[in-house]
């Protein structure tokens, strides 16, 4: 079986677009992953996409060319980009075709998100009582986070201040206005650990990867990467999840362990191995959480690791660095799939200010989301 | 009382001098559920009304639909909400009453409180569960 290489890769800078649809900005992400692989559409096989407010993926063959090739709509919540890429991985690596897309975008309506109760298998009173916010969740997942460990709000700025100075450096980011440590700690408060700061929002984007099996990829392109490891996971049994009216006292691991061990099992490696990552950040306390839950620290070190940089652009693990979710915000069926742009873009060494030095070799994605599902890949050169 | 109704069938039970929330437990797992699950191999539990606060936050803004406390900002108050362990059974998502943001404490014992919340278009108040520091510490 061939490995599987990325040879093309397009964005839509994220934020907000007036008078561009969602699905147009996919149009324009996939369009630059062609031209970024010197390819026409007519050369793709195959295509995976979604968004989860901004309508059907395959929509897009009316822009790009009605070749009649298979374009699988996917709508998998948080995960759906992570899912199309995965769906990608495994088309190329059966040998049913040579060369495919995965494209994820959105666009959301401003403000937290609004949730329908009876989508997600509750009862309306639920939604109608105040409890069904995800903002909630994450408040309240890293309050007992930081009781437990003895991570302080100190650290929760720390990780918005860092995303903001990668934005900055991020001509696709949205927020690229640096925000001070103080500011941070002192906006309105949202919900308790976390200001307003420390959030991610709702936002639009899109981005476009083309992938094809790893022995023709030099036909493409002088820079090929490889897709090395990639697994999804959903919720076992224990872990804390966003709109649970109950949960067990017995407390398990999260989704995103699973899919981080069945990602390095694939990938054959080690924590050791990864030179930068990009973990899901939906606010900055899930940054923290999700260093410990995807095994690159023991629970309770980020405090320490935080304050001595290792998590900057210059330091040992650099996380995030085209600004996360915090400062790109999150049009949730393209979020997954920037996460592995910016890594191709930084293992082609071609991230500019926001370069990693010492030319790093591997990186390490990490989606999360609602209602408890997971995503993780390992990209190499 | 007969203006009063709970916001929701088979939550806890109302009218009483001692309501509690309703669960169930899966008799081959023994596992707990909130709310009840109805299935031939779950049996409906009254829970605990005691227990302790696991986690908590605060909603400082006005949820979007399908939030019916108000759909006016200026009557919005922002609310405390949390976890509860009930003992040897389940933890419980529940807004928090009678207790100020500062005063909220992991661990802080919490009970059970039925709470008014909005009146529906019959002009009946629509009860909802609530926990607030229990009384007797």
């Amino acid at each position: 079986m061939s490995d599987v290489a990325i040879i093309g890769i397009g964005i839509h800078p994220f934020g907000r677009t007036e008078g561009m649809s969602g699905l147009q900005q996919g149009v324009h992400a996939a369009r630059e992953a062609l031209s970024d692989a010197e390819m026409e559409w007519k050369d793709v096989q195959f295509a995976f996409g979604g968004s989860s407010a901004a309508g059907n993926a395959d929509a897009m063959v009316n822009d790009l060319g009605l070749t009649g090739i298979p374009f699988m709509n996917v709508s998998n919540g948080c995960a759906t980009g992570g899912s199309s890429l995965l769906s990608a991985y495994t088309t190329i690596k059966s040998g049913q075709f040579d060369i495919g897309m995965a494209v994820g975008f959105d666009k959301h309506p401003r403000g937290a998100f609004n949730a329908d109760p009876e989508a997600s298998g509750l009862e309306k009173w639920y939604g109608e009582t105040g409890l069904m916010l995800t903002t909630q969740f994450f408040g309240m997942k890293i309050q007992r986070y930081m009781h437990d460990y003895g991570i302080t709000s100190d650290s929760l700025a720390i990780v918005a201040e860092k995303a903001f100075n990668n934005a900055s450096l991020n001509p696709n980011a949205w927020r690229r206005d640096p925000v001070s440590k103080d500011t941070i700690l002192n906006a309105t408060m949202v919900s308790d650990p976390l200001t307003k700061y420390m959030f991610c929002s709702p936002a639009e984007g899109a981005v476009a990867l083309i992938m094809c099996r790893a022995d023709i990829a030099h036909k493409y392109t002088s820079k090929p990467l490889f897709l090395k490891g990639a697994a999804f996971r959903s919720r076992p049994l224990g872990s804390f999840e966003v709109f649970s009216p109950s949960l067990e006292i017995e407390r398990g691991p999260s989704p995103t362990v699973g899919a981080s061990e069945a990602t390095f099992e694939m990938a054959g490696m080690n924590r050791e191995d990864i030179d930068l990552a990009q973990l899901q950040d939906t606010e900055s306390g899930a940054e923290i959480m999700h260093m410990a839950e995807n095994g690159f620290c023991k629970d309770g070190d980020q405090e320490k690791l935080l304050h001595d940089g290792h998590t900057m652009i210059n330091g040992k693990l650099p996380v995030n660095t085209d600004g996360g979710c915090i400062a790109n915000g999150e049009p949730v069926g393209a979020s997954g799939l920037r996460q592995v742009f910016e890594n191709c873009v930084q293992l082609r060494g071609a991230a500019g200010k926001r370069q990693v030095q010492g030319n790093p070799k591997t990186a390490y994605t990490h989606v999360y989301g609602a209602p408890g599902i997971s995503a993780c890949t390992i990209i190499t050169t | 009382m007969s203006n009063q109704k709970p916001i929701a069938d088979n939550l806890f039970t109302w009218p009483s001098d001692q309501p509690k929330l309703l669960g169930s437990r899966d008799t081959e797992t023994g596992r707990y559920f909130f709310p009840a699950k109805r299935s031939n191999t779950h049996e409906q539990i009254e829970l605990s009304t005691k227990g302790k606060l696991w986690t908590w936050t605060v909603q400082r803004f006005m949820p979007k639909t399908p939030y019916i406390g108000t759909d006016n900002p200026e009557d919005f108050e922002p609310y405390p909400v949390g976890y509860i362990e009930l003992p040897g059974q389940i933890m419980v998502e529940s807004r928090l009453v009678d207790v100020r943001a500062e005063d909220l404490k992991i661990g802080m014992e919490m009970e059970l409180s039925i709470e008014p919340f909005v009146k529906n278009e019959n002009g009946e108040e629509l009860m909802i569960f609530s926990f607030k520091p229990s009384q007797d510490s």
